[in-house]
């Protein structure tokens, strides 16, 4: 196991490394660069500029300088856009944000989900099981630019409970309309195929025998069935979980929480190469790893599963 | 007073084709150490009637007439109810080892909750009771392979294994169904000879399901043959090979392959098992049947005594076309 663990670490080298060249070369072959304005700059500032953060050199040597530096310094060099900041600075501020929310909603998708998934399935065709893929359904057809907004008009400015944006060190009273936002869909989505695979469980032989053994069925669920119901889910978890502590732009937007996934979209717009390199390999990083992580769970869930 | 009695015992399944009559109106009474053998193709009911008695139907099953245990009705009781008979008074062994132990656990941990759950047991214990019991059933180093996995046993161990839970309890009835079906020949026999001695050793009465009649010969001292839900003729094992009187049962004898007879094609009997949707009419045998006539597509004929211990529901057997001595 621990053999596998260190050959998959070993393996994410290139494939970040195919990651990082494969974004470097997409992002230049796109027209215009950082200093494109609808005001035409100097002929001279914009060589000055392009010399400054050495744009004027050959692409192969711009990849292999930018990651010098980040092989050597850690460095992932500084913003184009923002003079006095860098990569670093910028993901070490909106990151902690990022993460916190996150975390905090994936958990919420996860406890909720689940719960949803499994009640319906073990009370499958009643009441509580139309109820249950009901809220599902709802909170998977509600996007979060729609939920957003809503939330802010109910619980801001109709019932005045809740600050309407800011993130003040992570309170919860600024914590919870972001979570609400980011995990329903999740939510959705794993209270779904908690209950299809459930059910799929429930028929199968070995949960007959724990029938058999006289068991209450409480036991029967927790002990043999929610463990192999689990699988599809958690293989949904591990890029589910990068999407959610990776942040998301709707919700920095709406609610002001200054994570990174506005500052992502941001660098995007404004063609900051050197921002938009660090957050893509910090996705790329988070998704290797989680895919590991998820695929080390399997092996804990299925004792067939050796590596 | 019998150990269990099963009467008019009918088991449906709502489908979207309209409703599966898997059994129809089976009744039989088994007393404390005996052995019944129930036989018949794939779907004649008999894996579901077995099934119907402990409470573990499919969702979409219903189950009517009686089931008492001791004296006490158990079919449809309550789950709490239902959950004091199970593995402690009647035990189950199931067809497939492959698929009816939990490949996610470990033998240990499925073995010992039985223990833990019934009796009060504290997990060493549990799990110590459990080797001894696999120790029962034969299998080698029971001390430290109780703590496997079941993927790491073979076919026929898994099967002992499951035999092993099944009697952690000591049971009163013991129903196993088809225990033998996903096994190879000659595993298949030494899973018999360990049934029927731990059957001898633990006393408890068991009904034994299979399609295989060589095997309820082997292990029965009483046998039912069902087919399209329905008891097609019940007796004593000897009498019954020896001079089968209902059709499907001699086609069924029929169709045993010997080793004496050379190497001629196999004997079957023509036709396929019955569409079971919608209400039965007639015999469920009559399509396939070489005697029937009218009036077997007509009535069903009913469960009549023929001779000392023996029933059948044929309106046409075979001794009364051509006579047979009839033993006393």
């Amino acid at each position: 196991m621990l053999v596998y663990i260190l050959k998959r670490l070993a393996i994410a080298v290139p494939t970040l490394l195919i990651l990082i060249i494969a974004s470097f070369l997409l992002m230049h072959a796109a027209p215009g660069g950082p200093f494109t304005a609808e005001r035409e700059l100097p002929p001279q500032v914009l060589a000055n500029l392009n010399a400054k953060y050495g744009l004027d050199q050959p692409l192969w040597r711009q990849i292999v300088s930018y990651l010098w530096g980040i092989i050597a310094h850690f460095d992932f060099g500084p913003s184009f856009i923002y003079k006095d900041r860098t990569v670093n600075q910028i993901i070490a501020q909106g990151f902690p944000v990022t993460i916190t929310y996150g975390s905090i909603s994936f958990l919420v998708a996860v406890v909720v989900g689940v719960a949803l998934g499994v009640t319906a399935a073990v009370k499958q065709n009643t009441w509580l099981d139309y109820i249950a893929v009901g809220i599902s359904i709802g909170a998977q057809v509600l996007p979060n630019f729609v939920m957003a907004p809503i939330l802010v008009l109910v619980f801001t400015l109709w019932l005045g409970w809740l600050p309407g944006g800011g993130w003040q060190g992570g309170q919860w009273q600024y914590l919870i309309m972001p979570v609400i936002a980011l995990s329903t869909s999740f939510m959705a989505s794993i209270a779904r195929i908690t209950r299809s695979s459930m059910l799929e469980v429930l028929t199968s032989n070995h949960i007959r025998t724990a029938k058999a053994k006289g068991l209450p069925m409480r036991r029967v669920i927790a002990r043999h069935a929610l463990k192999p119901a689990m699988l599809p889910v958690i293989s949904y978890l591990g890029p589910a979980f990068v999407t959610m502590i990776t942040g998301s732009v709707i919700v920095d937007i709406y609610f002001s929480t200054g994570g990174i996934g506005k500052a992502f979209v941001d660098s995007a717009l404004n063609r900051d190469y050197a921002v938009m390199m660090g957050v893509t390999i910090l996705m790329g990083t988070l998704t290797i790893l989680f895919n590991l992580v998820v695929d080390v769970l399997y092996a804990w869930i299925d004792p067939k599963i050796r590596y | 007073m019998a150990l269990l009695d099963v009467n008019d015992l009918s088991v449906r399944f709502a489908t979207q084709d309209g409703d599966i009559h898997a059994v129809n109106g089976v009744s039989l009474s088994l007393e404390a150490g005996d052995t019944l053998g129930i036989v018949g193709e794939s779907g004649s009911g008999k894996s579901q009637l077995s099934f119907a008695l402990l409470g573990l139907l499919a969702k979409n099953g219903t189950a009517t007439g009686s089931v008492t245990f001791e004296g006490r009705e158990i079919l449809n009781a309550p789950e709490k109810v239902l959950n004091t008979y199970r593995a402690r008074k009647i035990a189950m062994v199931f067809q497939d080892p492959m698929t009816s132990l939990n490949p996610y656990m470990r033998i240990s941990d499925q073995m010992a909750e039985v223990l833990m759950h019934h009796e009060g047991l504290t997990k060493s214990d549990a799990i110590a009771r459990s080797a001894q019991m696999l120790d029962a059933v034969k299998i080698p180093d029971a001390q430290n392979r109780v703590r496997l996995y079941p993927h790491e046993f073979s076919g026929g161990m898994r099967q002992r294994v499951m035999i092993a839970m099944s009697l952690l309890c000591k049971p009163q009835l013991l129903i196993a169904d088809e225990p033998t079906t996903a096994l190879d020949v000659t595993v298949q026999a030494q899973i018999m000879t360990l049934l029927a001695e731990l059957q001898k050793e633990f006393g408890m009465a068991t009904i034994l399901i299979t399609h295989d009649l060589g095997v309820v010969a082997g292990f029965c001292e009483r046998a039912m043959v069902m087919y399209g839900g329905r008891i097609m003729e019940r007796s004593p094992v000897e009498p019954l090979f020896a001079q089968p009187t209902h059709p499907y049962t001699r086609g069924l004898i029929a169709a045993i392959p010997r080793v004496d007879q050379g190497h001629e094609a196999l004997h079957a009997i023509p036709g396929n098992p019955p569409n079971m949707t919608g209400a039965p009419v007639g015999c469920p045998f009559a399509p396939r049947c070489d005697f029937a006539g009218d009036d077997c597509r007509r009535d069903m004929p009913p469960l009549e005594r023929f001779a000392t211990e023996r029933d059948r529901a044929c309106h046409r057997p075979i001794d009364l076309i051509a006579p047979l001595e009839v033993p006393a």
